[in-house]
């Protein structure tokens, strides 16, 4: 029997009263495993139906699972919420050290209630929650700052995260993020904002632990197992060397990249925000989520000149990424490197997604160039494809809300073009701002039926690359599969692996891992188990009125070319057809 | 033989090492590792790999009130659990902070060199010296 008593408990924090308790959550592990199985009950438990997503009555839920700090590569924190940017369930995940420290504090889950009166950030350790005055951080202008003064201000120097939020957050950007550590984000759906309204700075939290285990043998021989699988085999090439940068030539040489908003299906010197480029030219350092062999973090330094003096450097540490350089580069037309590495910095310091914000600011420059708005709505500036100054300057404006217009950015493309017009090429699927995959309507599928809207959430462009190109899935077929897909990841993201290892962690070797520390499921009962909580999160959505069939589909996609040829509107029909039977409760 | 850095620029800060040496034990978590990472200043500057040194004359042992830190042949101390009073002396004496403490046993973690986690850095920047 599974006597971990540290995963059980949960750590309940009440924002408005300053006060905090732990109680034991058996029930919930012993039925859900952990991370996004147990995070989905508790949010149930806490958020009230029709919760003002800014109101004390939107809890934050932060859960781990019971292979965190026990084997390679367990290394991620799902938080959920009500989403700001949706109106429906907010999840999100985020590696660094967030998921080792919030286990080895001594706990499998946290819930943060209510709302506090000042700005505090929340410092834990020794079984014991402080909070702290924020009130010299909050509105600060770089998050990046922030997040030094409280690494300086905290102990648990190796062993902590440092959770914050930004000016983005603070102001309430609905697409708003949370940043951990460095380079590391609960970036999608708005967690930043749901942070900022309850004046909640951040987190730190850090503690050492063991972890007992039923079968230490077994234990040790399957870590082996994994721990080779992870460093030798392709998983550490793809993701080590190059990182997911890797997809940009990739994803450009069969027209799947999105660029300029999907008004262009390849991108001129394009080469030079690659993977393999920024590897060769810009490329510091390479950095690990705790407990992960792999490293996949790809850190680029870029030294500017001073205007001001000779001999002056400033060199700057910029984390960058697949999604990055497809929502800060392609999708703005921006190819030259360092001006996309900068506003990739700027993003970091305003501390709002990068995918959402990218697609904003595409929708935008399309509007200005059809017209649709002028220099009144953007206040003097002149997006154009490809200029990164100006868009420097927008991400200030629609951090700041400098006009009605900027506030609507601030809500997201589906609600500026609910304003503005131009929906037909407001590129967001259930409301969240699309991932950087044009490659076919499985991709599509998967982002409007994902629970959370999220490419990983069934890896739709993945049906699309090795099925929908060759053979004729029908819609039907292709939703099939990405439940199936969904259902599995639910596991994973209930034990809380990187999807990057799903590879390695086959049903059959979750089960054997479960085992070594005293937790019996069997293969087809975690299958069953998937299944169950995919249902449950979609039971959350349904009763914030989130439908299948309202879905807006916008118009892009079906005259974009995508290297399928196979996007038509009859096939998303019968896609969400058949979805709604199988997914949502009659 | 006794554990070394190789290279500390080539540390991720995956702290595989760190769950290694716990691992020994039987028990999965990280907590008393007898090597420690940690930044150096936040994570863009890179990484501190602390370990044991392994010093001929080892002001840990010095500091002993009840000898319970023996010499050990080829450098570095081995720990007699049962003369242990759990003062803390030895960690203040080492000021490479490379004696941690184990707060379940109130003893000092103390590198055995045995090379354990040499094996899991997937980064080449351990190594076993003679
Ligand atoms: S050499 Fe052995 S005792 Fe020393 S740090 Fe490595 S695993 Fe731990
Ligand atoms: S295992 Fe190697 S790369 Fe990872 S933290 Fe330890 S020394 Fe650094």
């Amino acid at each position: 029997m599974n006597s971990d008593k540290l995963l059980h408990k949960v750590l309940y924090i009440d924002l408005t009263n300053k006060k905090f308790w732990v109680k034991n959550r058996k029930d919930l592990f012993d039925k859900y495993i952990g991370g996004t199985g147990v995070a989905i009950q508790l949010l149930k438990e806490e958020c009230p139906v029709g919760a003002d997503v800014f109101g004390p009555e939107n809890p934050i839920i932060m859960a781990v699972g019971p292979l965190t700090g026990v084997y390679p590569l367990a290394s991620k924190t799902v938080a959920m919420f009500k989403s700001p940017l949706t109106g429906n369930l907010g999840e999100s995940h985020v590696g660094g050290r967030s998921a080792i420290a919030i286990r080895m504090a001594g706990y499998g889950a946290l819930v943060i209630r209510g709302k506090s009166d000042i700005p505090v950030y929340l410092s834990i350790h020794d079984k014991k929650v402080i909070f702290k005055e924020a009130t010299t951080i909050w509105g600060m202008k770089s998050s990046i700052t922030a997040g030094r003064i409280m690494r300086e201000n905290e102990k648990g120097q190796g062993v902590r995260s440092i959770m914050r939020i930004g000016r983005g957050g603070e102001k309430l950007v609905k697409y708003a993020a949370v940043t951990a550590e460095t380079y590391r984000h609960f970036g999608r759906l708005g967690l930043g904002a749901v942070f900022g309204s309850k004046m909640l700075k951040g987190i730190v939290i850090a503690g050492e632990n063991t972890v007992k285990l039923s079968d230490p043998k077994g234990f040790k021989k399957l870590y082996n197992k994994l721990y080779e699988a992870a460093v030798d085999t392709s998983l550490m090439k793809k993701y080590h060397d190059l990182g997911t940068p890797v997809n940009v030539m990739v994803l450009d040489k069969i027209g799947a990249l999105p660029v300029k908003n999907l008004t262009e299906r390849n991108l001129k010197g394009i080469e030079k925000i690659s993977g393999e480029y920024l590897a060769e030219n810009y490329l510091a350092r390479r950095i690990a989520c705790a407990h992960c062999p792999v490293g996949c973090i790809h850190l680029a330094a870029i030294r500017e000149v001073s205007e001001h003096e000779d001999y002056f450097h400033k060199t700057t540490l910029i984390g960058y990424d697949f999604e990055l350089i497809f929502s800060l580069g392609s999708m703005l037309g921006i190819t030259d490197p360092e001006a996309m590495l900068k506003l990739i910095e700027e993003v970091e310091v305003e501390c709002v997604d990068a995918m959402s914000v990218g697609v904003v600011m595409a929708w935008a420059t399309e509007m200005f160039e059809k017209k649709l708005i002028s220099e009144k709505e953007t206040l003097g500036l002149k997006p154009v494809w490809g200029n990164s100054a100006t868009y420097m300057e927008m991400l200030t404006k629609i951090v700041l809300q400098e006009n009605d217009f900027y506030s609507a950015l601030a809500q997201g493309v589906d609600y500026a073009s609910s304003i503005y017009g131009g929906s037909e090429f407001a590129m967001s699927f259930g409301k969240n701002e699309m991932p950087g995959y044009n490659t076919g309507p499985a991709t599509y599928l998967g982002f409007l039926l994902g629970a959370r809207h999220s490419h990983l959430d069934n890896a739709g462009y993945s049906i699309d690359q090795t099925e929908m190109l060759t053979k004729d899935l029908a819609p039907e077929d292709v939703v099939d599969k990405i439940i199936k897909e969904e259902s599995l990841r639910q596991i994973l993201s209930s034990i809380l692996i990187c999807f990057f290892a799903r590879g390695i962690y086959t049903i059959d070797v979750v089960s054997e891992a479960l085992k070594t520390i005293g937790i019996d499921f069997k293969d087809d009962e975690l299958l069953k188990l998937g299944r169950e909580i995919l249902s449950e999160k979609y039971k959350f959505k349904a009763a914030e009125g989130h439908s299948i069939k309202d879905l807006r589909v916008p118009e892009r996609i079906y005259e974009a070319k995508d290297p399928t040829g196979k996007i038509t509107s009859e096939f998303i029909k019968r896609g969400f057809d058949y979805a709604s039977d199988k997914l949502e409760e009659k | 033989m006794k554990l070394s850095i190789i290279d500390a620029a080539r540390c991720v800060g995956c702290q595989s090492c760190m769950f290694a040496c716990v691992r020994r034990d039987n028990v999965a978590g990280i907590a008393s590792s007898c090597i420690f990472i940690k930044s150096r200043g936040g994570i863009s500057t890179g990484f501190r790999v602390i370990t044991c040194h392994a010093c001929e004359n080892p002001p840990c042992a010095r500091v002993c009130p009840t000898n319970a830190l023996e010499l050990r042949k080829g450098g570095g101390v081995k720990l007699i659990p049962e003369k242990c009073i759990g003062c803390g002396h030895c960690k203040e004496a080492c000021i490479i902070g490379a004696v941690r403490w184990n707060p379940e046993q109130n003893k000092p973690s103390i590198c055995i060199h045995c090379g354990y986690c040499v094996k899991y850095c997937p980064h080449g920047v351990l190594e076993m010296k003679k």
